[in-house]
């Protein structure tokens, strides 16, 4: 199939089955970009998630430009960024039809109710393939204790505490654990 | 003079022009996506300019959030199509998603140039150690959220789905559909007897 339908149709899906905004979409650029197609290998899609937390924009839209871009140049990134937003546009379009009509949004609400489970799910899952990239050394042959990083464990562990007790822009946490981690290279 | 003009209602090509330079940089300057760009949304069009009333724009917030994809597409979407109709709505998708695109356009071609330079790579490192924990933190969160609400079938279809995900490697959109359907069905029986049982007071 032609690439560039590949893209569309692959980034149509993430933008109509990501529920619930923001990470919502993680899981399912994982689906299709990494598990898929394999356009990009995990470390990739690590890197593009942690520059979406640094740029602005949503995170689906930052991955539709960086695949596009690494698949098929410019052209690559527009078309996959279109394929992104296509559904919302016709989803929100004919909700915003309706709700005009009948002031009513009870079945997108019970949609919405009942997937936040699976959306909190399907993120932890996506994050801990995230978690195991990070805590394993770089090429490591597997998972087995000896391979453990223990510079990346304590960066981990330091960053959550932080997080989780000055509530911080997660920028700052990324931006400071970066520099650190730099820092510690030249030594 | 100028306070006159101002009061005039603006052309529609005036208001193109407002609009798509109003939603562009609000994308170019909102870090953290929907959850923040929403109410800056909600300043400039309803406090600054005065184009969409407050309860309107409540309204709006709910179709954005209800509306799968992200949440800053949704908003512009909706607020371009209530100002503007159809192409007001295309306008607005267009003024989102150019900032992120030109800066990450930007970065992926320097991308490949970058990423075997040892230092890039050691920051890189480090921050999928600190990006592991601030999604962790999301996850939190949210759990915390669904915990409240002391719902059953809930927990079940969080721990449904994960060990589908993790351990029996679903694809995704099949866990999403059932997992969906699943929830969908719970919320609308608890509405339907809820609102039974206040028939019967």
């Amino acid at each position: 199939m032609n690439i560039f339908i590949q893209l569309f149709l692959s980034f149509f899906q993430i933008g109509l089955f990501s529920i619930g905004g923001g990470y919502a979409a993680m899981p399912l650029i994982q689906s299709q970009v990494v598990e898929i197609h394999q356009w990009l290998t995990m470390t990739q899609f690590a890197d593009i998630i942690t520059i979406a937390e640094m740029t602005p924009g949503p995170i689906a839209i930052n991955s539709a430009t960086f695949v596009g871009t690494h698949i098929a140049g410019l052209p690559g990134a527009i078309i996959a960024t279109i394929g992104c937003v296509a559904p919302s546009c016709i989803i929100v379009l004919s909700l915003a039809y309706v709700y005009t009509k009948y002031k009513n949004l009870s079945l997108m609400k019970g949609i919405l109710s009942g997937l936040r489970p699976v959306v909190i799910a399907l993120i932890a899952s996506a994050g801990l393939s995230i978690c195991k990239l990070a805590f394993f050394k770089e090429g490591a042959a597997g998972f087995g204790l000896e391979f453990l990083d223990p510079q990346n464990l304590i960066f981990f562990a330091a960053a959550f505490f932080i997080l989780r007790k000055w509530e911080p822009s997660p920028i700052k946490v990324m931006v400071g654990v970066g520099v650190i981690s730099a820092l510690l290279s030249f030594i | 003079m100028t306070q006159m003009e101002e009061k005039k209602k603006p052309s529609k090509l005036q208001m193109y022009a407002k609009m798509f330079a109003s939603t562009f940089t609000l994308s170019m300057f909102t870090f953290g996506g929907g959850f923040v760009i929403v109410p800056l949304m909600k300043k400039k069009f309803v406090d600054e300019l005065h184009w969409i009333d407050e309860e309107e724009m409540l309204d709006m917030v709910a179709i954005a959030q209800s509306s799968p994809g992200a949440i800053a597409v949704n908003g512009s979407i909706i607020i371009g199509y209530r100002l503007l109709g159809v192409p007001g709505a295309l306008v607005n998708i267009v003024a989102t998603v150019l900032p992120p695109l030109i800066i990450l356009t930007i970065i992926s071609y320097f991308y490949a140039a970058f990423r075997s330079s040892p230092i890039v790579s050691a920051v890189m490192r480090g921050m999928q150690a600190a990006v592991a924990a601030v999604i962790l933190d999301v996850v939190w969160n949210m759990l915390k959220g669904l915990v409240k609400e002391k719902n059953v079938v809930k927990y079940f279809l969080l721990v449904a789905a994960f060990i589908a995900s993790v351990y029996f490697k679903v694809n995704i959109l099949i866990i999403i559909v059932v997992c969906g359907a699943i929830g969908t069905v719970d919320y609308m029986t608890r509405e339907k007897k809820a609102k039974e049982g206040e028939e019967q007071k």
